[in-house]
Order: C-alpha cells, then sequence, then structure tokens
C-alpha cells in the first residue's frame, strides 16, 4: 500500500505517495524528477545512485523511502551549480574527468563528504575512500587528478 | 538547457525538449525541415533529400553563421565530436566555437556505421572534412558571383570571404547561404555505414596549413554533466509513458510454457507482454513494473541446461569441430617442413574468457509508437541500424521510424543497448503506449553479447644457431560475429531470436596485426559454432577492440617466450625481426621514454615476496601502431598484481586533438588492466553466473596504475587512423610479460586473479 511521505530534496521539501518499500533512487528519478542519481545496479555494488543524508553518502538505490524521515537528502543537482560550483565540480570540468559519465554521482558524492571532513588526504587516502565505487569507461586517472585538486581547493 | 545546446541554431535538444527539464515530446517525424524552421526565419528552398550523396546531409550554415555539423556517427564518451568539430571548423576556416556537431540522429544524419572499430576520425572525419571542404569551395564561388572578384582571388577569414586585396569587398557565410541548404551533389561511393564516402570537388587543406587541427580543445559536454543539465538515455521521458521489464529464463534456452497473469493482477497497469520466447511485463510505475517482472509467476519448458560449465571451457574449444578456417594472405615460406628440421620448437598455447561488456548501467530504451510513427531514444553507439532493426523487429518501413542517440551508461561495442532498443520496441508495440525499459544488472551484467572466448597455439622453429625460421600462429574460439555488431536485423538480436526468427551465426575473428618477419611464417584462426543457438547469455560479438586483446595476449607473451628462450632482451628481440619503420620507431619512443634496461629476462636479482618486473608488448591496428611497456608489481604471498606505471608509444597518424586522445588512451589503459586481472564470465551448464559487481569484477580504484605516459608520434601529412581501441591490445601481454618478467613464471590464462597468480608462483 502507498503511503505518503515529504521528502527533503535539495532544500526543497516534495510530497509523494509511494510504496514505502520503494528505494529512494525512484522516488528521486520519476515522482520528484531528478535525473542525476542514475540506477546502475539496485545492489549498492557501484555507487552510480549516490546522494547525501545529512551529509553522508548513501546508496539510493537500497535505502527505502520509508527509512528518509525528515532527513536532508542533498544530490549531485543540489551539490553545486555553474554560478557557485562545489571544488570537486569545477575540478571535474577542469580535468575532464568523464568519458559517459554514468557513474559520476557515485564518485563526486562519496568524494565531496570525504575531502569536508579529511583536509589534505594522502593519495592512499583518497584511493581508499573511493574504493568499491565503479568507472566502466576507465578514467580512474583524471578522476585522481580532479579529487588531489579539489582537495588544494578545500585547504 | 545546456551549454552546449545554447551555442546551435539547430539543437536537437531545441527540438525535442519541450516539457521542462526530462521531458520530451515529439508528436510529429523530424526531418531536417522541421529543424531547420524551429529558430531559422528565412530557411526557404527545396530542402534535398537526406541522403549521403548531398553536401547538406553533413554540413549546414545557420543564419548567424554558426555551422552544424550533421555526424552519423556517436561519441562514446572520447571527445570525439570535439575532433569532428575542429575538422569541419579548420576546412570551413571558421571557429571552433561556431560549429556544432550533431550526432546519431537519423532525421539529421546519414548512416556512417556509427561508432564502430575505431572509425570516428579514420572514416567519419575523413568524411566530414571533405564535407566541409566542398562547403568552403561552394561558398568561395558563391562570393565570387556577389562580390564580382574570382574565387583564386579571395580568401576566407574567420566566416567571411573577402578578396586578398581589397578587405572592404566581403561577405559572410551567413550572408551567402546563411538558413538556406546547400544544394550540391557529392561523388558517394554508394556504400553505406563505416566505408560511406562522398568527397566533392574540393581538395583539403594541406596540413601545414592547419590552425584547429591538432590543438587541445577541451570538451564542452563536461559541465552539463556535473551540473547534471544533461539527460542521459534513462532519463527520456514522454507523456502516457509506461515502464517495462523483461524476464529471462533460469536456464538458458528455456521457453516460457505457462504465464499466470493473474498473479500481477494487484500491480497498476500491470500487463504481461508475451511472444514465443519472448516474456516482459509493463506498469505504470518503474517500481511496480520491477516488482512484476519479479512476482509474475511463469512455468518454463525443461529444456537440457545447454552450456559445459565454466571451467571446461577451453576444453570444449579445442574439442569442437572448427566451423570455418581462414589463414591469413600473407603467409611466408613453408612452415610444416620448416619445423620438420628445426633444431629446437618453442611452444605454448594460451587462453582467454568470455568477458562482459558490463556497463556501468543496464541498457534503456523508450520507444513510442503514434499515428504509425515510431519514435526512439537509444544508448545504442549504432542507431541508424537500430532503425533497420526496429523496421525489421515491428513489420514497420524505416522512413516512419525515428531513432535519436541519447548518451547511454557506457559503450564499448555491440553491448546490450542494441537488445534494449528492440524489447523496449516489441513491447511498445504489444502494449500501445510509449514503453521505456531497462534491464536489472543481472540481466545487463548475464545477458549482454560477449567477448569470445579463445584458445591459441603458437610455436616457433629455431635452427642450430639459435636463429627463429619458422612462426606459427592459431587463433581457435567462438565467432566474435556470432550476433552481428549492430541490431539491424532481428537474426541478431535476442528480441528477434526470442521470438522466432533464426541466428545466423557469422564467422569471425583474426590474426596478430603486426609486422614480424620469419622465412616461414603462418598466422589463422579459427571459429566454432556457439554453445546455443539463439537467445543465448553467451552469444558472442564485438567487444572493445574486437578479439584484439585475445590474439595480442597470445602473440606477443609467445614473443617473449622466444626471446626468453633465446636469452635475449625481449625488445633487441623484437628489433630483430619487426619490419615495419613506424612499429620500429614506437617500439624505440617506448623504450626510451620508460628507460628500458637491455637484458633477457626473467630479472635474476630479487627475493622476498614482493617483487617487480617490467614487460613490453606492441601491436597494430588498421594503421595505428602502439607500443607498451608495463611495469608491474607482484605480492608473492597473495598472488596480487599492481600494474604500477605505464608507458605507451602511440602512432595514429595525424593527430587532431592530444588531449582527447590522452584520455583515450588513459581509458584503454584502465580498462585493459581490468580485463586482464579481473575480468572472466563464469558460468554453469545452466546459465551465466556472473550477474553483478561481486561475481563481475572490474578494477578498482586501489589497484589503478599511479602513472600512464604517453609519448605521441605525431605524423600530420600521414592520414589519420583510429585510437579509440589500439592501446586496449597489447596490455595482457606487457602485464603478462612483467610478471615473468619478475618472477619467472609465465602466465597464459587471463584474468590474472590473486588466486591463479598465487597458484602459478607456488
Amino acid at each position: 500500500m502507498n503511503q505518503k511521505f515529504s521528502l527533503n530534496v535539495n532544500g526543497k521539501v516534495h510530497s509523494v505517495d509511494v510504496d514505502p518499500d520503494m528505494p529512494l533512487l525512484y522516488a528521486l528519478r520519476n515522482d520528484i524528477g531528478l535525473n542525476n542519481p542514475h540506477f546502475g545496479c539496485g545492489l549498492a555494488q557501484c555507487g552510480a545512485c549516490t546522494v547525501h543524508l545529512d551529509g553522508q553518502p548513501i546508496r539510493s538505490c537500497i535505502t527505502p523511502v520509508s527509512s528518509v524521515g525528515d532527513g536532508k537528502v542533498v544530490t549531485l543537482a543540489g551539490l553545486g551549480t555553474p554560478d557557485k560550483p562545489h571544488p570537486l565540480q569545477t575540478a571535474y570540468v577542469e580535468e575532464q574527468v568523464p568519458q559517459c559519465g554514468y557513474c559520476i554521482n557515485g564518485w563526486i558524492m562519496t568524494a565531496a563528504a570525504f575531502l569536508r571532513d579529511n583536509k589534505k588526504p594522502t593519495d592512499a587516502e583518497i584511493k581508499e575512500a573511493l574504493s568499491g565505487l565503479k568507472c566502466r569507461c576507465g578514467t580512474h586517472m583524471n578522476i585522481m587528478r580532479a579529487v588531489k585538486r579539489a582537495a588544494t581547493m578545500m585547504g | 538547457m545546456t551549454k552546449i545546446d545554447k551555442s546551435t541554431t539547430f539543437s536537437r535538444r531545441a527540438v525535442l525538449l519541450t516539457g521542462g527539464a526530462v521531458v520530451v515530446s515529439v508528436g510529429m517525424p523530424i526531418g531536417l525541415d522541421t529543424v531547420l524552421a524551429i529558430r531559422s526565419a528565412h530557411a526557404q528552398g527545396t530542402k534535398p533529400p537526406l541522403t549521403p550523396d548531398q553536401l547538406s546531409s553533413y554540413v549546414a550554415i545557420n543564419a548567424d553563421g554558426t555551422v552544424s555539423a550533421f555526424f552519423g556517427k556517436m561519441d562514446m564518451g572520447q571527445g570525439l565530436f570535439v575532433a569532428i568539430g575542429q575538422m569541419v571548423a579548420e576546412e570551413l576556416d571558421v571557429p571552433f566555437n561556431r560549429v556544432k556537431v550533431l550526432m546519431g540522429d537519423t532525421a539529421t544524419s546519414v548512416n556512417q556505421g556509427g561508432a564502430s572499430g575505431s572509425t570516428g576520425i579514420q572514416l567519419g572525419g575523413k568524411q566530414m572534412r571533405m564535407a566541409a571542404a566542398e562547403a568552403r569551395r561552394v561558398l568561395v564561388e558563391m562570393a565570387a558571383d556577389k562580390l564580382s572578384v574570382p574565387a583564386d582571388q579571395l580568401i576566407v577569414v574567420d566566416g567571411v570571404v573577402q578578396a586578398k586585396s581589397d578587405a572592404a569587398k566581403k561577405a559572410s557565410y551567413a550572408d551567402l547561404i546563411g538558413g538556406r541548404y546547400f544544394n550540391v551533389q557529392l561523388e558517394w561511393n554508394k556504400q553505406i555505414g563505416n566505408t560511406l564516402y562522398a568527397p566533392g570537388k574540393a581538395q583539403p587543406k594541406k596540413p601545414s596549413e592547419y590552425k584547429i587541427v591538432g590543438q587541445p580543445i577541451k570538451r564542452e559536454d563536461i559541465a552539463p554533466k556535473v551540473f547534471c543539465q544533461e539527460d542521459f538515455c534513462t532519463d527520456v521521458k514522454v507523456p502516457g509513458m509506461v515502464h517495462g521489464r523483461v524476464i529471462r529464463p533460469a536456464v538458458a534456452g528455456a521457453v516460457p510454457v505457462k504465464v499466470d497473469e493473474s498473479s500481477i493482477s494487484g500491480i497498476p497497469g500491470a500487463k504481461v507482454v508475451w511472444d514465443k520466447a519472448f516474456l516482459g511485463v509493463v506498469a505504470d510505475q518503474e517500481w511496480d513494473a520491477i516488482q512484476a517482472a519479479q512476482t509474475l509467476k511463469v512455468e518454463w519448458s525443461d529444456v537440457k541446461p545447454p552450456f559445459p560449465t565454466d571451467a571446461a571451457i577451453y576444453d570444449h574449444i579445442r574439442k569442437a569441430p572448427v566451423r570455418k578456417r581462414e589463414v591469413d594472405a600473407k603467409q611466408t615460406g613453408n612452415v610444416d617442413e620448416a619445423f620438420k628440421t628445426a633444431a629446437r620448437v618453442v611452444e605454448a598455447e594460451y587462453e582467454w574468457p568470455f568477458q562482459s561488456h558490463a556497463c556501468m548501467g543496464p541498457a534503456c530504451a523508450l520507444v513510442e509508437i503514434k499515428d504509425g510513427q515510431v519514435n526512439c531514444w537509444t544508448g545504442s553507439q549504432k542507431p541508424h541500424f537500430v532503425q533497420n532493426g526496429i523496421s525489421g523487429t515491428l513489420g514497420i518501413p524505416t522512413d516512419k521510424i525515428h531513432v535519436v542517440w541519447v548518451v547511454g551508461p557506457g559503450s564499448y561495442g555491440r553491448s546490450d543497448a542494441d537488445d534494449a532498443a528492440m524489447d523496449a520496441a516489441v513491447m511498445a508495440q504489444a502494449v500501445g503506449k510509449p514503453v521505456r525499459m531497462q534491464y536489472m544488472r543481472e540481466q545487463a551484467t548475464g545477458w549482454d553479447p560477449k567477448g569470445p572466448a579463445s584458445v591459441h597455439r603458437a610455436r616457433a622453429a629455431i635452427d642450430a644457431s639459435g636463429k627463429v625460421v619458422a612462426y606459427e600462429f592459431t587463433s581457435k574460439g567462438f565467432s566474435r560475429l556470432d550476433v552481428n555488431t549492430n541490431g539491424g536485423k532481428p537474426e541478431d538480436t535476442l528480441a528477434g531470436q526470442l521470438r522466432g526468427v533464426d541466428l545466423k551465426s557469422g564467422d569471425g575473428f583474426g590474426v596478430p596485426a603486426e609486422s614480424y618477419e620469419f622465412a616461414n611464417k603462418r598466422t589463422a584462426w579459427e571459429t566454432i559454432p556457439p554453445l546455443l543457438d539463439r537467445g543465448s547469455p553467451l552469444r558472442s560479438a564485438h567487444l572493445r577492440d574486437p578479439v584484439g586483446p585475445q590474439i595480442h595476449f597470445a602473440s606477443e607473451s609467445f614473443m617473449d617466450e622466444v626471446a626468453a628462450a633465446l636469452h635475449l632482451d625481449p625488445i633487441e628481440f623484437r628489433m630483430r625481426h619487426v619490419k615495419d619503420a613506424r612499429d620500429i620507431e614506437v617500439i624505440k619512443a617506448v623504450a626510451d621514454k620508460s628507460g628500458w634496461q637491455m637484458r633477457p629476462s626473467p630479472r635474476q636479482n630479487q627475493t622476498g615476496n614482493k617483487v617487480s618486473g617490467r614487460g613490453m608488448a606492441y601491436s597494430q591496428r588498421n594503421g595505428t601502431r602502439c607500443a607498451i611497456v608495463a611495469e608491474v608489481d607482484i605480492d608473492r604471498s597473495t598472488g596480487k598484481i599492481w600494474a604500477r606505471k605505464f608507458t605507451v608509444a602511440h602512432d595514429c597518424g595525424q593527430i587532431i586533438n592530444p588531449d582527447g586522445l590522452r584520455h583515450t588512451i588513459e581509458g584503454n589503459i584502465v580498462q585493459g588492466v581490468s580485463r586482464t586481472l579481473w575480468e572472466e564470465v563464469k558460468f554453469d551448464q545452466k546459465n551465466v553466473t556472473s550477474v553483478d559487481w561481486m561475481t563481475y569484477p572490474i578494477l578498482d580504484i586501489t589497484e589503478t596504475p599511479e602513472t600512464i605516459d604517453c609519448v605521441f608520434v605525431n605524423r600530420p601529412d600521414v592520414a589519420p587512423s583510429g585510437a579509440g581501441e589500439p592501446s586496449i591490445r597489447p596490455i595482457a601481454a606487457a602485464i603478462a610479460n612483467a610478471i615473468f618478467d619478475a618472477t619467472g613464471v609465465r602466465i597464459r590464462r587471463v584474468p590474472f586473479s590473486p588466486d591463479r597468480v598465487k597458484a602459478a608462483l607456488s
């Protein structure tokens, strides 16, 4: 049975009427109309669906809508804008990171939380923080350059 | 709207996007005339047909002087459209940012083959360059008339034609033709696809005149991606759309014999689409469609499990009947006789598994059928062939089918994208509503067409003086053309095969691409029949550099084995036999750049568990040459390999965009390391069991190389050849050769997973 939920996404409250067990990803994509978190695996194995819930990266493909409560959801679209970009978005453009780009929500949202909490990380720390995320096009060299560039920008 | 779209008059999205960021509404077929009319009040004259022999099929000058280039290929994420824009801008003498390249839309471009065989620049760019040169010639002639100045007295500066002697005598491209069509016939070679070529009378510029070609111009589609302003094919929606999912059998080859639609009657809008072996469901909401696919009660036919186990696959290949054998025409001498008198024979066999495209997301397509008109949005890298495929699948003529390529979740060959388009089409026709169909992860990895598994035999005859007098190399494996490289025919798609069209499995493999000269040499390939003759999750097809990694893993590992048998440095040995001057140059370049020390492998001075080594491999690919040195660290106690550093020397003739080239090569290297170290499709007798990222692991960022150094051999006067795939070819061999250098142990089966390496070292 569907239930009504209020979801706080990118600073706006949206009302949705959905199956409580439905993963948040489908609410974000279909009910709220966001194009950025992607369906990659539905198994929390790849990261393409990553969003922040109260500042922490979560895999929205396995997070039931009913578990979100009044938590604040931020997607890649809410992280920054062309006028006010997040350093990682700037770095991604500068380093020309993606090929197909389907994976970028996982890398950027995970790295954004990591860089916020870890200043001046080493290469090994960055890699460890991003371990498990998938990129099939093999843009990992670019990803490392961009995250390091953003780390420098974030001091 | 995105930055990339704003810059153009003929934006496909400007046409298609009508109802907000992600909602697309298309009521009518979109022809070039519609496109032209959108923002060009001055469009007039008769629109020439969208055929390969018309200049208007490739280039248009808009009313504001911007240029639209209509490209019948698409960009797989490597920035091909930037290079095409550079080539067009160069020939037209307009600033680069005035050109917009529109790709992969059957309403605005002719079939140039889609993404295929690293031919984006080599063949697609060649045609666009000739078309742009012809457009410039025509425009200068028009200006000559208008200004009453002979054409040879005119120059073009930033899209303005002006007299050499009097800059006040001038006419801009916009003045001359802006907003109207070219009506110029080209000399078309009557080919469709990659080989399409239709030059005009103009000669392209000399490379010495280039100002834009060769520059490291950046992609402009990155910002729209990171700011979420660009939709993927998974994001496209149309009014009235429902969601589709397909259902595949647990045992490959089983067909539904009983389907209980009442089992999903409680799900809003849920409907079954069942046609012979094709089974799918639709529902109003995506989550409901997923639930319906999982809930539907289906009774499947009882079929004999069709496969050997993955452990038995190489035995199967060795014993299987050869369906076709082909010996390379370049054979020399008498190989069989030479082996009879050899003082010594070195021989080895190598094995390569089935591999999956395992795209970042499962393939997705949206098909809408309205008033006899079909609109399809697909991530397929060959949208023009999707148009043919839908025509054959639905029985609707191609002129009623509009296919729009929208960037999909990765693209490395004949993936699940073409199957997804047909599945969506079948369901849309069955339910009478637009259907957006996306596979689930286990279907994407489990049921995509696979890169073929193979076994490779190599032997070398050595005479008493230590000279190699004969070389024979034979590949035997599943065909790379079990299903074709595109979804243009129902027999090549799952939907077609499941709905009763017989598979017509084709034969294709290949031989090593190199220039080794031996007195007696024979290279050959042999294909074997598929394991299941229809609807198979192990049907084989093109996966990035189709069969190239397999063949050159074996051939370049073997060259190293022969070098080691002769106690020669691997590069020194190659240089004795490689004859092509450009091959020699990349090999020398990679040796120089990597600081290669001449000595035979293996290294003799290492003890302990942590060892390292270096390995080299090289190959050609359709005119491109690539030599690679891999530097690898190995932990003998765990079998874990870190391919730490790569040095790549790359010669693809004329370089259009060195920045795009570097990114393309880096992607090749990382994906190649992944395929070498981790990737293997697992299966049991019933079905593929590699169905997600746990069961089909790929390279993790903690394992990616620390350094990739590139040396570009630029040859401005040599026509550009491809770069999309050549550098993935030699990677596996370079790593295998480095492992041998470090350990003295030769690994002849991919992937080099830790358990396999540890077992080999113990």
